[in-house]
This record gives structure tokens, C-alpha cells and sequence, in this order.
């Protein structure tokens, strides 16, 4: 199995991972050795086979999406694990480059 | 050595409902051993000794003002890493989740609240669950107990390590691909992967949502039932969990094991599984001979594919799930001045090399134009092994297999090559790829005096007679009555 730098580099973008030189040329390699040996199923013939999803049942289970009310406290816990707030909001660098 | 932490956590529920100890006693024990041993065993990322000893205290009034108690009040329990405890600091063994306090309990940590279970310490793993050694935690790498040289296994390494060296007589884990089993046979424990479904996995970190499970550890194999009675059932927060009822998984587990039909599948056995522990399996062999089993050759076909598949399916979901870790929230964040940069490098620098592995191999398996071919394809080859399990209950009622090719390997003999780990986890993959329920139990050592481990697998919701059979070899034998020297 071949993985050229151009694959690593295009997959990392959209697992949104960034890389240091030296950690990429070990991970292509790595990768290469790994997708190697996976690509043993190939041989198996699944032609009449169904996929299976999950453990046990594959049945979807349907809910009614209902807001439950969380207490003060909760709310005040989880933005204490914010990396940055502002009030009741995370805040965030910008989404946009905008050019004037 | 206090005789307290040789007792088993059944005896220890009793003794502390009769009032022939006091928690509070019980789980100051447990902690000074931890104190004692765990410079040198690492099994804990955290004693939480405040919090165990207010819970201790307050399982103690409850016994004493005469109130019902619960089937765990005042136990000591060690709690893998990655699993919420309220107010308490969860890292995952990860550094973007490193200073992450938990908002919530897991539902196993309300259940286990409710039965009045003590809280001892968070215990170390491989980060997200992804290993088989420790070594992938972004910590420290916990060590063997019965030779610190060895790995404890993993990914729940840390809880493992803590029940073999009396730190704890019971441990929640967490078992994907074996991350239970694989651990407690290397530790001369007993480990449990319930049946897909059977215990809730809300409040626990998602590693790969259609093979995770939460389960018990334990020496020996009552403990783990009682465990599981206390952790197991539906709940409406995880829609995965299966609305099933309970059985008591202690009452049944002394019937007779005359005429029940043990499966041995060929593909199991092969050339180059270690002898110790050859002969640790063919001696329990003979024991289930004796208490009057049958023992059948059964075949497992797709049990080669196994690991790609399992591979394939395991990093697809976890790439999906880790998505969530983006360093707006909660979590690790670099600084940058744009957005997009702050999610590679948050990511990039937050995660360990093992992870993004695996991230990154299921971001591709999961890509435009290697889709069919990899997450299809593996999905497909998914049914053929759970196939493969149907057809052999068919014929049996249990399949006994090796947990492990080898006993504990050392420390850093694995870890240069990915590849070579994921291979450790042969027999206890295709397990959690069917869904069905699997134990390790101890059944022999090494020549080196390593232990050795067995697994038993049963059908879906049949943790019943596995936990009877486990019993009865244990009633036969007594290497779950062993100790380490450290």
C-alpha cells in the first residue's frame, strides 16, 4: 500500500490535525504499513452480505427531542471548563477572514 | 499486609453491613496500600482520599441510624479514567482533556452511588482507550504488579494493576477490542465485557460507539457478578442500552455444570501461541472434564479478519467521535488568531501520537472513494464474524478461548510498532465486533511466574452461564487466590 505525503496531507486537513515534519514522514510510513495489512479483506466475498452496524440490535430508537431545564450549578460547572468565555457564551477566534 | 485487603469485596459488603468492620476501616486500608505501593505500580492517576473517606463516613452513619443499605455500601472502587465522576477531574489519559472536571456523573457512577459504593481513585489508561500496554497514556505507563518490568495490559491497565495489587477489590474498565480482558489476564484478575447494550454508556468517553462497554474487575469471579447486578440495565440516556431485564448474576452462578457443551474454536489454537500458556488452557480443559463438561472443536472461519476489520470500524468511529474535541468547549487550546488553525494545533499538540494515528486512519478509511472499500467493506466482513459466532452456539454453550498469545510482555517491547500492538489483541476482538459477552479469568502462571489468563465468551445476554462456569473453575482452582510480592 502506497500513501504519498499529498494523501497524509489532505486527510489530516479534514481530521483538522496538524503535524510536525518529522511526526508525518513516521505517520505515512506507519499508515502505509497499517492499511497494508487491513487491505486483507479485500479477499473475503461480501457480495450477499448485509452490513452490520452495532453490537446487538440495529434498530433506530426514536425519542421526542425535549429540553430538559439544567440547574444553576451545572451550567456554572460546565463553563468553568471553558478554555474562554464571555458571560453565558464560549468565545472563540474568528470564523472568517474578512478582507476590506 | 492489613488481612482487610485480602478479603473480597463480598465479604467485605458483609462484613461492613454487619457491622463487623466499618467502611471507613475498609477504605482507609485499601488507600494506605495505595500509598504504600503505587510509587512503584502507577495504577492511579488520582487517589481521591477526601472523597472516599466522606462517602466511607457517611456509609457508616446510614449502617449505624439502622437505614437500608445498598449491595455495595461502603466498598471500596477503583473508577478507570474515563469515566465521569462529578466534581472529580477526568482526563482520559490525554492532555486536551488534562484540567477537565466533570459537570455529571456516568450512569454506572449514579448506579454505583446508589448502592452505596466508595470511590478510591481514578485509575491510568491508554489515552481514549487506545492500546493494549499503558504506554500510550500521555502520563505515565503503569507497571505490572507481579514484575514491574511488564506491561499491566490495556487500555485498562491502571484498574487492573489496582484490584492485582490490593488497592482496590474492584474496578470499572472499559473494553473495546479487549481493553477489560486483555489488562486482567495480564494482572491475574478477573475481567468482565458484558453483552453489548447491557450497561450504559452514557458518561462514558466514546471511543468507538458500537463496541464499547463498560464492565467489571475483580479477583474473583462473585465480585465481578455482584458488580455487574449493581451496573447493568437500561437507560433512556444511552439508546444503545437494551431494554432487557436484569438477572441476579450471583444467584444462579453455583449450578452444576454437568453436560454443558464448551466450544474450543481451532482458529484459536494456533502455532505460535505461547506454551505457558498452552498448558495453562489444556489444564483447564481437564478441569472442565472433570466437572463433567463437554468439550466440543468448533470453528470460528473469519476469525483471521478480525483485526482489520476491527481496526477499520474502531478508527472510523473514533475519528468521528474525537471530532467533538475542538478546544472551544472544554478541552486544550492553542492559541492562534484564526479559527481553523486553533483546531489543527489544538488537536495536533493535544493529542498523542497514537490517537491521531488512529484519527487519521479513520478519517481515510471513512474519505470519499475508500469508503466502500474500507468502513463498507469491513462492515460487511462484521457480519460474517458475528455469523460465525451464531452458528457455533448453535452447537455449544460457551467458547473458551486464550485471552492472550502471551503472558505480560515488557515494558517498550511493543511500542515502536503500531502494528504489532493492534496484534496483541487477537482473541478478544471479534467479541466486541459480535457483541457478544466475554471474560478473562485467571488459570495458570508462566514459568517466569507471569499470569496467565483464559476467556470465556457466551451468547448475547447470557452472562449467566458464564458466570457459572467461571465460578466453577474457580471452586477448582486456586489461582485467583494468589497474591503479587511488591
Amino acid at each position: 500500500m502506497k500513501i504519498s505525503k499529498k494523501d497524509v496531507d489532505y486527510v489530516a486537513a479534514l481530521a483538522r490535525l496538524e503535524f510536525e515534519q518529522k511526526e508525518e514522514e513516521k505517520l505515512t510510513e506507519q499508515l502505509a504499513s497499517i492499511l497494508g495489512y487491513v487491505d486483507k479483506i479485500k479477499e473475503v466475498d461480501t457480495s450477499k452480505i448485509e452490513p452490520t452496524s452495532h453490537g446487538f440490535s440495529g434498530e433506530n430508537v426514536w425519542r421526542e427531542d425535549t429540553v430538559v431545564k439544567s440547574s444553576e450549578q451545572t451550567i456554572e460547572s460546565i463553563f468553568k471548563n471553558a478554555p474562554a468565555k464571555d458571560g453565558m457564551f464560549f468565545k472563540v477566534e474568528k470564523v472568517m477572514d474578512i478582507e476590506d | 499486609m492489613n488481612e482487610i485487603i485480602k478479603m473480597t469485596a463480598t465479604e467485605l459488603a458483609e462484613k461492613i453491613k454487619t457491622k463487623q468492620l466499618k467502611s471507613a476501616e475498609v477504605v482507609q486500608a485499601f488507600i494506605q496500600r495505595a500509598k504504600e505501593t503505587d510509587s512503584k505500580i502507577k495504577a492511579y492517576m488520582e487517589i481521591t482520599e477526601e472523597y472516599a473517606m466522606a462517602q466511607a463516613k457517611a456509609s457508616d452513619e446510614k449502617i449505624a441510624s439502622g437505614k437500608e443499605t445498598g449491595a455495595l455500601e461502603g466498598v471500596p472502587i477503583a473508577i478507570k479514567d474515563n469515566i465521569l465522576i462529578k466534581d472529580l477531574r477526568m482526563t482520559a489519559s490525554s492532555k486536551i482533556l488534562e484540567n477537565y472536571i466533570a459537570p455529571y456523573d456516568a450512569t454506572v457512577i449514579e448506579k454505583l452511588k446508589n448502592s452505596g459504593a466508595v470511590f478510591v481513585g481514578k485509575t491510568n489508561l491508554d489515552e481514549f482507550a487506545m492500546g493494549s500496554s499503558t504506554e500510550n497514556s500521555a502520563f505515565f505507563t503503569t507497571k505490572n504488579p507481579w514484575d514491574t518490568d511488564r506491561i499491566p495490559g490495556g487500555s485498562s491497565g491502571g484498574s487492573a494493576s489496582a484490584v492485582g495489587a490490593m488497592t482496590a477489590p474492584l474496578a470499572l474498565g472499559t473494553d473495546t477490542g479487549g481493553s477489560i480482558r486483555q489488562p486482567a489476564s495480564c494482572c491475574g484478575i478477573v475481567g468482565v465485557k458484558p453483552t453489548y447494550g447491557r450497561v450504559s454508556r452514557f458518561g462514558a468517553v466514546a471511543f468507538a460507539s458500537s463496541l464499547d462497554q463498560i464492565g467489571p474487575m475483580s479477583k474473583t469471579v462473585e465480585d465481578s457478578a455482584l458488580l455487574l447486578n449493581v451496573i447493568a440495565g437500561y437507560d433512556k440516556k444511552d439508546s444503545t442500552s437494551i431494554n432487557k431485564d436484569v438477572g441476579d448474576y450471583v444467584k444462579n452462578i453455583n449450578k452444576d455444570l454437568k453436560g454443558l457443551k464448551i466450544g474450543l474454536p481451532k482458529e484459536y489454537f494456533i502455532d505460535g501461541l505461547d506454551a505457558d500458556v498452552k498448558k495453562s488452557i489444556d489444564q483447564a480443559i481437564k478441569i472442565y472434564k472433570n466437572l463433567g463438561c463437554e468439550i466440543v472443536e468448533i470453528s470460528l472461519p473469519h476469525t483471521d479478519y478480525a483485526i482489520a476489520v476491527y481496526y477499520i470500524i474502531c478508527c472510523s468511529e473514533a475519528s468521528a467521535n474525537l471530532a467533538r474535541y475542538d478546544g472551544v468547549r472544554y478541552g486544550f487550546r492553542a492559541q492562534c488568531d484564526n479559527l481553523l488553525d486553533e483546531y489543527k494545533k489544538s488537536r495536533g499538540q493535544g493529542f498523542g501520537p497514537e490517537v491521531k494515528r488512529r484519527i487519521m486512519l479513520g478519517t481515510y478509511a471513512l474519505s470519499a472513494g475508500y469508503y466502500d472499500a474500507y468502513y463498507g467493506k469491513a462492515q460487511k466482513v462484521r457480519t460474517l464474524i458475528k455469523q460465525d459466532f451464531e452458528k457455533a452456539y448453535e452447537k455449544v454453550d460457551i467458547i473458551m478461548t486464550p485471552s492472550a498469545p502471551t503472558p505480560a510482555f515488557k515494558i517498550g517491547e511493543k511500542s515502536a510498532d503500531p502494528l504489532q500492538m493492534y496484534l496483541s489483541d487477537i482473541f478478544t476482538i471479534s467479541c466486541n465486533l459480535a457483541g457478544v459477552a466475554g471474560m478473562s479469568l485467571p488459570c495458570g502462571f508462566s514459568k517466569d511466574g507471569i499470569p496467565v489468563g483464559m476467556q470465556l465468551l457466551s451468547k448475547h445476554f447470557d452472562e449467566e452461564t458464564m458466570f457459572n462456569v467461571a465460578y466453577k473453575y474457580q471452586q477448582a482452582t486456586d489461582f485467583h487466590k494468589q497474591f503479587p510480592r511488591i
